[in-house]
């Protein structure tokens, strides 16, 4: 479903993607796992067509982003690390707008709101304005948007970040739910080692821009004689703390925070 | 097409939706039309230009309608970080079409307000010489809406977070009103204020309000619509152009 080849990505002198190949299967549940600053947004970013790579191949589902981007964004649902629902309308209204900008039919539209809103419990709530929801109800609802032109792949970019274990519980609930009924493949970032050990069937492993480990879960506990994916993660990435410095979105995100936005 | 329509809408529910909004925004424009027009008043009829409330008006709209779009073009900046514009920009539609309707609806927002500020103007005591300026005088606020939209559009793409904010407020807005005629009549000024006042596109702006409204000019209406239209131009093309750069 997503085939990467040698892929690339510099800026200026600094090499953030450093020829990374890996292959998702269709209908999978994969894990992109790797500290702060190594590079998963980067690629992310590359996957949805949002940035161009310096050189290597992509494929999504057998087209290439950079050439097809129309073609390739019907294909994918992507929910970001930084909220993304316009918090005036309702939670119906951002659904319907997503429904639109997809072009996905009215009548089609109309079903499949109702059904995913359902699933994600959401349904009672549908005419409330988002600033009114916690922050898992607006997770809840990012992805239940993204799965509504029926996409072949779900990107998830830290979608469980800042949330309580109830509400992290029950959002894999409805994804895997979704993966299993609907086949569809599933990309996900997460700095809870214990979700990825969960829910995950393969992951890879990056620092420092290149991949350093790829498989089941079983296979790198066993690769690096661990018992637990947290201690395998750092058995390979090592325990030094990454120095990061904060870039102007990291900036906006502190002055929303505290302004309580989130 | 179906996505412009959506994302203007989009912009009018907003606005609809948030009445504290609507009411802050004619806070600054009212305080200009009372204190300056009620303050400065007797001077200016000293000087013989009659009522000072008559000339100030028209600028106190444009005055509005250049915030009320600039602003809502330069928040695509918040937008792009914490809200729905993201969404919009991996949407399978061109991103001149996600420019469009964002700008109209900013531009039809920045119009509404420009028309409820016309309204209080009338309230405090302002008189329209005629109607028939009428469906003029919304051309020129369209224009002015559009254009000064498309330039909020233009700074708030390239813009990396919201420290230049204050920059842009006091170094762009500021100069572009108070070097506008939207204050004083732009006959008689010293050279330096009259190249400025001349290249401003919002002089051309309130000019044209002030011709549909009570009929007074300093370049022409038929000037004035067609730098504002020419402009306009210019600044849709150049903000379309940055905000198809937008790298998230």
């Amino acid at each position: 479903m997503i085939t990467v080849q040698n892929l690339v990505r510099k800026f200026g002198e600094l090499e953030a993607v450093k020829s990374i190949s890996f292959d998702v299967r269709p209908g999978e549940l994969f894990a992109f796992l790797g500290p702060n600053g190594a590079g998963k947004t980067t690629t992310i970013k590359m996957l949805t067509t949002l940035l161009a790579p310096t050189s290597g191949t992509i494929r999504i589902d057998g087209l290439d982003p950079a050439r097809h981007q129309h073609e390739v964004r019907r294909k994918f649902g992507i929910v970001f690390q930084d909220p993304s629902l316009d918090s005036e309308l309702t939670a119906y209204e951002n659904m319907e707008l997503h429904g639109v900008l997809y072009g996905v039919p009215r009548k089609v539209r109309h079903e499949r709101i109702e059904t995913l809103l359902k699933l994600f419990e959401l349904w009672d709530r549908r005419n409330d304005p988002t600033k009114k929801y916690s922050g898992g109800m607006r997770r809840r609802l990012e992805i239940a948007r993204g799965f509504l032109h029926t996409p072949k792949i779900l990107f998830l970019d830290e979608p469980t970040l800042g949330l309580d274990p109830q509400s992290r519980n029950q959002l894999w609930t409805h994804v895997k739910a979704l993966n299993q009924s609907e086949g569809t493949t599933v990309f996900l970032t997460t700095h809870y080692m214990d979700e990825a050990e969960r829910i995950a069937q393969r992951i890879a492993v990056i620092d420092h821009g290149a991949i350093i480990a790829q498989g089941t879960p079983a296979e790198l506990l066993a690769q690096t004689q661990t018992d637990s994916l947290e201690a395998a993660f750092l058995a390979l990435t090592g325990s030094a703390i990454r120095h990061e410095e904060a870039s102007s979105a990291d900036q906006m995100r502190q002055f929303a925070r505290a302004w309580g936005r989130r | 097409m179906k996505a412009i329509y959506i994302l203007w809408l989009r912009e009018m529910k907003r606005y609809f939706r948030s009445p504290a909004q609507i009411v802050g925004a004619l806070g600054q424009p009212l305080l200009y039309l009372l204190a300056l027009g009620f303050g400065l008043g007797p001077v200016f009829a000293k000087s013989g230009h009659g009522s000072y409330l008559q000339f100030l008006a028209p600028g106190v709209i444009g005055m509005t309608v250049l915030f009320a779009g600039a602003f809502s073009g330069i928040g695509l900046l918040w937008d792009r970080q914490f809200g729905f514009l993201k969404e919009t920009l991996v949407a399978p539609v061109p991103r001149l079409h996600v420019m469009i309707g964002r700008t109209l609806g900013g531009a039809t927002v920045a119009m509404m307000q420009g028309l409820l500020v016309l309204i209080a103007c009338v309230v405090a005591g302002f008189r329209p010489t005629s109607f028939i300026g009428l469906p003029m005088l919304l051309v020129t606020m369209a224009l002015i809406a559009i254009l000064f939209c498309a330039f909020g559009t233009a700074i708030g793409s390239r813009l990396e977070n919201m420290q230049a904010f204050p920059l842009i407020m006091n170094f762009l807005m500021m100069p572009l009103f108070f070097l506008s005629g939207a204050l004083y009549p732009l006959d008689g000024l010293p050279s330096a204020l009259k190249a400025i006042t001349t290249i401003n596109p919002l002089s051309y702006g309130v000019d044209g309000l002030r011709s549909t409204l009570i009929g007074m000019t300093h370049f022409g209406l038929a000037l004035d619509l067609g730098v504002l239209a020419a402009v306009a131009v210019v600044f849709l093309a150049l903000g379309a152009y940055s905000f198809s750069k937008i790298q998230l």
